[in-house]
């Protein structure tokens, strides 16, 4: 595939579980097509050079830096972002812990940290507290100290727990 | 910011990658998880007029054992390998050292081979191919590939013995020999920051191969005698490696660490699980 510097390319992907499309130049990162392309503009863009993780979203599933991708790159993926977790019945499990623990402030870095937090639940089913600030400290938030996501994690991972069979195949690792 | 206009190319076989880094010579740069070379286009650092992405390449994509050496393909993401069964097993300084590579979410899409290839001397896949005696595989465009060790592959900051044309294809990390014990230590201003140093070693019944980072220009490997003691060994290793001062640390405190890690990894000290998560308030 090629396409050149000055030409608008065709990109489709699946967002939130619904097919999109919209045109980006190569140079186009996928943060700036999503919010100015596709109207999704709950994803935030801070740094834009991939330290502060508030442009995170998923891809794929994996949580990545939305600043440190092209559109074109996301061609033909499954892209989700904070837009997908809250459903008909309001706002997600992971989001109420949030505001239960005050895991948050301004808000600006939360609409990433959200979708760490979602991959990693994933993951991880029985975290510590090392483990979650590990994840986490892919993310800069300048207004909550962490201690409220903290602990939103570590409460929405018990909760889940105990929702799932106990033989569930899911693994433990720190990866 | 935004990075400056470039051609975008996806090619899907490696004879195209270089045939493409072969034509448009120092106007072209090849991307892979984007994890360094992204921040670089966005602060407009470099502005390649053409951008040669290595997604497109099928059979980049694989890990495999081999009788010496586990083989990284070009493809493959740091977080792929390091949730590679058997990992620890196979190459265990990988599986200590790996987790402080960035974060979580760099690790998602950073490779392998990508680390290596943009060789920061405090970066820690350079220097486990460095402490380990591992090689580098690279090919050109006419499918002629070469394989350079470690020692010669990395020639300073940002710069590695990988000519314009060739690509990357596999980094092969020894795997551990029996009866040896490998350690990492690192100190950084937060988890996931660029090490201040790092050290690597591998522990033999008669001898200790010792590998500094974020030091020299580069990842430094040598061995010491094991029974000797380490002191005066380490003194003159951080006093050779030509240490700076800058932002981060001053050329004392880095030489300093060398000595007091160094003895410690040596030594056996506090697991290095502890240590990372002491680490990480
Ligand atoms: C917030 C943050 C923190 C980070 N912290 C660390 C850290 O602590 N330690 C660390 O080591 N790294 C760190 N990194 C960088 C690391 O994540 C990158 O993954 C790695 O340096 C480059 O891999 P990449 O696949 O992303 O390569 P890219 O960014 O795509 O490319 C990097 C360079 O390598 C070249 N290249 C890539 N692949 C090949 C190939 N197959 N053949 C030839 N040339 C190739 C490119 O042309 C480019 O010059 C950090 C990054 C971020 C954003
Ligand atoms: S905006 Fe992407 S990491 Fe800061
Ligand atoms: S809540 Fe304000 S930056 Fe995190």
């Amino acid at each position: 595939m090629h396409a050149r510097a000055d030409q608008r390319i065709r990109v489709t992907l699946t967002l939130n579980s619904r097919e999109r499309s919209g045109y980006a130049e190569p140079r186009t990162q996928l943060c700036d097509f999503l919010r100015h392309e596709l109207g999704a503009t709950g994803t935030h863009v801070g740094c834009e050079h991939g330290v502060c993780g508030a442009c995170t979203v998923r891809v794929d599933g994996r949580a990545s830096r939305s600043c440190l991708m092209l559109a074109v790159q996301a061609e033909g993926r499954r892209l989700d972002t904070v837009e997908s977790l809250a459903g008909e019945e309001g706002l997600s499990d992971l989001q109420q812990a949030f505001r239960r623990h005050h895991a948050l402030q301004c808000g600006f870095c939360t609409a990433g940290i959200l979708m760490s937090c979602e991959e990693f639940l994933e993951r991880v089913a029985d975290p510590s507290e090392a483990q979650v600030r590990d994840m986490l400290s892919g993310h800069l938030c300048r207004c909550t100290g962490y201690t409220g996501m903290v602990q939103a994690v570590l409460d929405v991972a018990r909760t889940r727990r105990e929702a799932t069979v106990p033989d569930s195949q899911q693994e433990n690792n720190d990866v | 910011m935004k990075p400056a206009a470039f051609d975008y190319w996806r090619p899907s076989s490696r004879r195209e990658a270089c045939e493409l880094l072969h034509e448009h010579g120092d106007e072209a740069r090849l991307i892979a998880g984007g994890q360094s070379l992204m921040a670089v286009l966005n602060m407009r650092l470099a502005q390649p007029k053409h951008l040669v992405d290595i997604a497109g390449i099928e059979d980049l994509h694989y890990i495999e054992r081999r009788d010496d050496h586990l083989a990284v393909g070009a493809g493959v993401t740091q977080a792929e390998l390091l949730q590679y069964p058997g990992l620890a097993e196979a190459v265990p300084l990988l599986a200590l050292a790996m987790t402080w590579i960035g974060h979580w979410q760099t690790r998602n899409r950073g490779t392998v081979c990508g680390s290596i290839a943009h060789a920061d001397p405090s970066a820690e896949l350079p220097l486990c191919l460095a402490t380990l005696g591992g090689q580098v595989v690279l090919e050109n465009r006419r499918g002629k590939s070469r394989r350079v060790m470690a020692e010669d592959f990395f020639q300073g900051v940002l710069t590695t013995d990988r000519r314009q044309d060739e690509l990357i294809t596999e980094v092969r990390f020894p795997l551990a020999r029996p009866g040896a014990e490998y350690r990492f230590r690192e100190v950084a201003m937060r988890h996931g920051d660029f090490a201040i140093v790092a050290l690597a070693a591998v522990i033999d019944s008669n001898r200790v191969t010792l590998g500094v980072g974020g030091v020299a220009d580069r990842p430094v490997s040598r061995e010491l005698a094991r029974h000797d003691d380490p002191s005066e060994a380490l003194n003159a290793l951080a006093w050779s490696l030509g240490a700076e001062d800058d932002a981060h640390a001053t050329a004392a405190y880095r030489r300093q660490l060398i000595r007091e890690l160094g003895r410690e990894l040596i030594a056996g000290g506090p697991s290095d699980e502890e240590n990372a998560h002491a680490r990480q308030g």
